[in-house]
């Protein structure tokens, strides 16, 4: 069976100066949660976003596939990609506190989702948001549905979020980064919600996140991305049991592990900072911050498998690591 | 939201509390009232008699609170031109004025909540500049000297409308256009700004993520963040429109009370002068209050605070 959303040779360049996605590939199983990690700056939420075609005026994407369910996403028009948007696929974002508009009522923005893409009353809208703001754990629906945005705390506007976008039942949500601007009791809380919801549903998640914690705890596979490139995919396991590329190696070494770090042992740090792009670059973007790099690295670099559905962007072999472990 | 209101209710009471006495101020300085009232081929005697006869013999303070206390209870005295109480003259004269000031508003609106939209959604591009080009130019235009165009043009040479006068509703259109001319530019660019900052919004991203249509997006969505200071500010255009009416019904004869200031300010006719500031600006203040009162309803943020 094909994956649900596959996107390959995706690329985002704005105004012709800055290219923020080069060429990124990754495919979401049906559901299953696709994590996307990496730095701040790595096009991770500029790819989110090309996906939807929710892109800011001067964004441009091209790609060589972008297919949603089998159908061919890139030869939609506006209308039809909105059509599937907030219908088929939903897509929530990292700022909750200023993602509702402030003017309406919560049952107002929830239950015009449904009556824009199905044909339902507006009381049975509202019945349905209702339904679904029990379903994300808000007590008193009835009577959150009456309230503006501004009576809500972050957490329950991101609650809110999500059941806005499960509206039409929809078989991919993209979030990105929903969890960033919110304390960490309700970042626990908002993870386990969706897992759940995934698992209840059947639901497809592109979560993107820069916390491998939460990827360690959800994610069935995972895809690295740097500079605009997906460096690194691999299920969720084999990326940590047997991490290849540099840039993912770095990454792991920035998360403390109990037990395994020690109190005066220093935590891992990647130095340097994600590099702006432009159209034209060849080679590894990585090689100014690597220890492996040499000069082969400014050369095209080769995609290695590593494994089941485990693949990298390096020009170190597959087993560099056993081999440099071994003398 | 009450303390709010009962705050805002002092301050204008305040500023009306001003204007009542400028009003009375300045009628006083401009001259000997009782010389101008009994006319130039008066005695001595007949001045000293017209004195006595209006009170205006009196201290200035007694004078003051006398036409204070009848004012609050809406007596403004007699007319010395027209032989009639002032109040009625004004009730006479205020519908021509307010309708005046509707049509003047409505026609802003209707120009520049569009062009300020279509000028957001191209910001930056060819109509962008243009309209605000446009919005300069109504700006720089002295509202006499449009008035006297359209009068040559629409009235004289085409024959469209009506150039002077009260009769029909043909003679407010082209006095409603000037006085909409002077609110124009600042409503098209506050509609622009406001509009351009919230399609910038968080907001009209998750609203296109849910795949509402286009004009769902612009009218609903962003629109209605955006009229907020538009509400407010189009509510103190029209206290301006009230006001600055004065200029547009002498050039076109149109007998509101704007026309009664200025017929009774070149006969010196002071309480009716007098009562034309007040009830202008008691007008202007209460739209002023009103404009709160708007942004309050529009913005739920306000409401609860």
């Amino acid at each position: 069976m094909t994956a649900l959303l596959e996107v390959e040779g995706l690329r985002v360049a704005f105004g012709g100066r800055i290219e923020a996605v080069r060429g990124a590939s990754l495919a979401v199983a049906r559901g299953q949660t696709h994590c996307l990690v990496g730095e701040s700056g790595c096009g991770k939420s500029v790819s989110a976003l090309a996906v939807m075609n929710l892109l800011a005026r001067r964004g441009r994407r091209t790609a060589d596939r972008l297919a949603f369910d089998g159908a061919d996403l890139l030869g939609l028009s506006d209308t039809a990609m909105a059509r599937l948007r907030g219908d088929r696929m939903a897509m929530i974002f990292q700022e909750p506190m200023t993602s509702l508009n402030p003017a309406y009522t919560v049952g107002s923005q929830m239950a015009e989702v449904l009556r824009r893409h199905r044909k339902v009353t507006r009381r049975a809208a509202l019945d349905r948001a209702a339904e679904l703001l029990g379903r994300v754990g808000i007590t008193a629906p009835g009577m959150r549905l009456g309230q503006f945005p501004h009576q809500l705390s972050g957490g329950l506007r991101q609650r809110v979020m999500i059941a806005m976008a499960l509206m039409c039942d929809p078989e991919l949500l993209i979030a990105d980064e929903p969890t960033t601007a919110l304390d960490v009791t309700v970042q626990a809380q908002i993870l386990r919600l969706l897992a759940g919801l995934q698992r209840d549903l059947g639901l497809a998640i592109l979560l993107i996140t820069h916390d491998l914690g939460v990827v360690a705890r959800v994610a069935h596979h995972v895809s690295v991305m740097y500079a605009g490139e997906v460096v690194e995919s691999a299920p969720t396991a084999s990326l940590f049991a047997n991490p290849r590329h540099p840039y993912t190696r770095g990454l792991l070494a920035c998360v403390p592990v109990p037990g395994k770090v020690r109190r005066d042992q220093p935590l891992g740090s990647i130095p340097g900072v994600v590099p702006r792009v432009e159209p034209g670059f060849a080679g590894c973007a990585f090689r100014d911050r690597c220890a492996h790099a040499d000069a082969t690295c400014a050369a095209a670099i080769p995609r290695h498998a590593a494994g089941e559905g485990h693949d990298f962007l390096c020009r170190l072999p597959p087993d560099w690591v056993q081999a440099e472990a071994a003398p | 939201m009450l303390r709010f209101l009962v705050r805002r209710l002092i301050v204008a009471l305040l500023v009306a509390a001003t204007v009542v006495t400028l009003a009375f101020m300045l009628t006083r300085l401009s001259g000997d009232l009782a010389i101008s009232i009994a006319g130039a081929n008066a005695t001595q005697q007949d001045v000293e008699q017209v004195r006595r006869a209006y009170g205006l013999d009196r201290p200035l303070v007694v004078q003051f609170f006398d036409w204070v206390g009848r004012a609050a209870l809406g007596d403004f005295g007699q007319s010395y031109f027209f032989k009639q109480r002032v109040s009625e003259l004004i009730a006479e004269r205020m519908p021509v004025t307010v309708t005046l000031g509707l049509v003047g508003l409505a026609i802003a609106l209707v120009v520049s909540l569009p062009l300020g939209i279509i000028a957001a959604v191209r910001e930056n591009t060819a109509v962008d500049r243009l309209v605000q080009l446009v919005a300069l130019i109504g700006q720089a235009m002295p509202s006499f000297w449009l008035g006297l165009i359209l009068m040559v043009t629409l009235g004289l040479r085409l024959g469209w409308l009506p150039i002077s006068g009260t009769g029909s509703w043909e003679h407010y259109v082209m006095p409603g256009i000037v006085l909409a001319f002077s609110a124009i530019p600042a409503l098209t660019r506050l509609t622009r700004s406001g509009m351009i900052q919230a399609l910038a919004s968080d907001y009209i991203r998750t609203a296109r993520a849910k795949g509402l249509s286009r004009a769902s997006i612009l009218l609903k969505h962003a629109l209605r963040n955006a009229a907020i200071p538009v509400v407010a500010i189009a509510a103190v255009q029209l206290g301006f429109m009230l006001g600055g009416s004065i200029v547009i019904e002498s050039v076109f004869a149109l007998h509101g009370v704007g026309f009664l200031a200025w017929e009774s300010i070149g006969k010196n006719d002071f309480p009716v002068v007098q009562a034309v500031v007040l009830v202008l600006a008691v007008i202007y203040i209460g739209l002023t209050m009103l404009a709160d009162l708007m942004n309050a309803v529009l913005d739920p943020r306000l409401r609860s605070a």
